[in-house]
């Protein structure tokens, strides 16, 4: 009310000086003096950059994208051969680093888990080899450790013929890591099914226990059923449907391995560094999280009864996770955003074969950073507007 | 201090004391590291007691009564409460903590529930209760505290007066047979102590077992069957209230009744 007064805009005696003074008027100008910049910036980016292009008698736009990418990739979880178009080069790149980064968030975020419970462990041994994990390992470069592991250790891995093997169905060599390939026979689907089905009455199963212990507070071990539908069903079915399933093994055939399926060292190299790397990050934000739960939380939850297990899934975890998901959520970015550290070890994904081999073909710049930002963006934003609603779901109501 | 928070001049209320026995300390030892916390404490509670614990800040009031239901452990002697003796088993912790309610300073409500959810979770889990059931035990606690119009709310939404009572309904619904209350008025602005001692009188005058830890006197004279005087981790004197307040044998009682008195 007070501002409203002193500033008001109809007293016409107001100084320039008063004017600007005014809280309203600064924020508007402030605003516009911004959106006038980013304008003009962005005009004349446009200009040179069209200029520069007609000089080299170059065209802009997106219709390179259909032509074909002369050259091959070293390893692609999408199907891919040279001569494919450079659009397909594009999701082939996103597809490698989906995988990588997808794989590292669910590693990273067990260990994590893991490692920040272990440091609040009242085992003087079991705490200090935690701590000592999560200190050493946020302290150095990610760059610094993946190539560490890329040429410290899965580079001298001995060669094909000289496998490390485990059980004779895993082998790792300085090529990669084989693994046995699964091929479904005849009537796999209906195992697939059954899996579907599965789940659906494990869900159903627990809606019904919780609802029955509302209602009558009988209790029912809805875990351990669950457990056994989720695992029993599908297993009978598989077995009774004749077990349709066989694998396809690697096996040394010259100098190579042929067969089952296989990931590059780079591959192995870089999930590592970004899950150990991450993992650390991911333990400091669980521990932090399960400390800020005062500790009268724990007694007052004791004194009413209840158990250490219930006491930490009814009460310190639901509280815990408040403070743990929001910086969960960026490490989850971060690993999207330093698997494209890949490039230092020549593993595939989208920066490297995307802004890299494509980007120096085609000449089309632009275009093609602009498609790569656009992928990291969406991913980030996606997983922020996710963290958002989160945020407001559980945001603690206060006066 | 505030001697004027419970009419001091009201009727002492009537006392309800059985001849059965419900906690009973024999030779109890405590010790932080080197520091011995509670020393050869003995001590005997009887049904419908109300006993207030007073004496000097780190003279171990809080720590004692912690002992009885097992947030504390100690190391030597025996505590046995409704018959059962406190040991390493945990049905017994289970069985003591059933029936032992406690009311903490700083409230310690679960802040991530409502408060009808904070009086529902224990009787919920712990005694396997319909849910139905236990939120009419919870609404008919929280009419007893007065504060029924608050049951959807949030803790962070209350005072601190409502969220401690909020706290005596919740310990309340397990159905406990004896409570213990540690300083709950201390971290209450002045003008809520009142309304939560309240509470706390109507609790005593249904015949509840209660050990208090407190310093309103004010509540020790009107409510205490035996008021309790410990120093340095010693029970020094215990007595009536009147005998405690107006005769008390030892000095160091004399000087810390002095002080407390002078406020
Ligand atoms: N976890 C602990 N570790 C070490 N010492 C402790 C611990 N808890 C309490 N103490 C010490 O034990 C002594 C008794 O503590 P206690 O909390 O029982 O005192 P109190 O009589 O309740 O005091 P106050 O009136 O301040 O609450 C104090 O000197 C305190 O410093
Ligand atoms: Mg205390």
């Amino acid at each position: 009310m007070a501002v409203l007064e002193k500033g008001s805009p109809h007293r016409a005696s107001r100084s320039l000086s008063e004017w600007l003074h005014d809280e309203r008027v600064r924020s508007v100008l402030y605003q516009a003096i911004v959106a006038i910049v980013v304008i003009a910036v962005a005009r004349y980016l446009f200009i040179n950059t069209s200029e520069n292009l007609q000089a080299r008698g170059m065209s802009a736009g997106f219709d390179f994208l259909s032509t074909g990418a002369g050259f091959s990739i070293a390893w692609s979880v999408l199907p891919y051969t040279a001569g494919d178009s450079y659009f397909h080069v594009y999701l082939v790149g996103i597809g490698n680093t989906l995988m990588v980064a997808f794989v590292a968030i669910i590693c990273t975020t067990l260990l994590g888990f893991l490692v920040g419970i272990m440091r609040l462990s009242k085992n003087w041994l079991i705490a200090q080899v935690a701590s000592w994990y999560v200190e050493i390992l946020r302290n150095t470069p990610l760059l610094l450790q993946i190539l560490f592991w890329f040429l410290a250790v899965f580079s001298l891995l001995p060669r094909p013929n000289k496998s490390l093997s485990l059980l004779d169905l895993f082998y790792l060599n300085n090529r990669g890591l084989y693994i046995p390939a699964p091929v479904p026979g005849d009537g796999f689907n209906i195992t697939l099914i059954a899996v579907l089905v599965a789940v659906g009455a494990t869900y159903a199963q627990a809606v019904w226990a919780r609802k029955r212990h509302f209602d009558t507070g009988q209790r029912f071990p809805a875990f351990w059923t669950g457990l056994g539908i989720l695992f029993g069903l599908p297993l009978l079915v598989f077995l009774v449907t004749g077990a349709p399933l066989t694998f396809d093994y690697p096996a040394l055939k010259g100098f190579n391995f042929l067969g089952g399926a296989s990931v590059p060292p780079a591959f192995c190299a870089l999930l590592l560094a970004l899950v150990i790397y991450h993992s650390a990050y991911m333990a400091e934000a669980v521990r932090a999280g399960i400390m800020s739960v005062s500790h009268g939380q724990t007694e007052a939850a004791y004194s009413l009864g209840l158990r250490p297990g219930m006491t930490l899934r009814l009460v310190i975890i639901p509280q815990a996770m408040r403070a743990v998901v929001p910086p969960m959520i960026s490490n989850w970015m971060n690993v999207v955003k330093n698997s494209s550290l890949a490039i230092a070890i020549g593993y595939p994904d989208l920066v490297a074969v995307y802004m890299q081999t494509s980007l120096n073909q085609s000449g089309h710049a632009i275009e093609i950073v602009a498609m790569v930002m656009l992928f990291y963006m969406s991913v980030s934003l996606s997983i922020s507007m996710a963290l958002n609603y989160y945020n407001k779901i559980v945001q603690l109501k206060e006066r | 201090m505030s001697l004027e928070t419970v009419d001091s001049e009201g009727q002492h209320i009537a006392s309800a004391v059985s001849d059965e026995v419900v906690i009973n300390l024999s030779q109890v030892n405590k010790w932080y590291g080197d520091f011995h916390v509670l020393k050869d404490i003995d001590l005997t509670v009887y049904k419908g007691e109300r006993i207030v614990i007073c004496g000097p800040s780190g003279s171990g009031k809080s720590t004692l009564i912690r002992c009885i239901n097992r947030l504390e452990e100690h190391q030597r002697g025996d505590i046995q409460v409704n018959g059962v003796t406190m040991d390493t088993n945990l049905k017994n912790i289970d069985a003591i903590r059933r029936d032992v309610g406690m009311v903490f300073q700083q409230f310690n409500l679960f802040p991530h529930l409502t408060v009808l959810e904070n009086c529902t979770l224990a009787p919920i889990w712990v005694k396997n209760m319909a849910k139905s059931e236990a939120e009419s035990v919870a609404m008919t606690l929280l009419e007893r505290v007065q504060i029924p119009e608050q049951a959807a709310k949030y803790p962070g939404q209350l005072s601190g007066g409502q969220q401690q009572r909020v706290a005596i309904a919740r310990s309340l619904a397990m159905n406990p047979n004896i409570m213990l209350f540690d300083e709950p008025t201390s971290a209450l602005d002045p003008e809520m102590i009142s309304e939560v001692l309240d509470v706390m009188v109507g609790l005593a005058e249904s015949g509840m077992t209660m050990l208090v830890v407190t310093h309103e006197m004010g509540f020790a004279k009107r409510v205490a069957d035996r008021v309790i005087f410990m120093d340095q981790g010693e029970i020094v004197e215990q007595n009536t209230p009147d005998e405690f307040f107006n005769n008390p044998k030892s000095d160091r009682t004399k000087l810390f009744l002095s002080q407390i008195l002078a406020h």
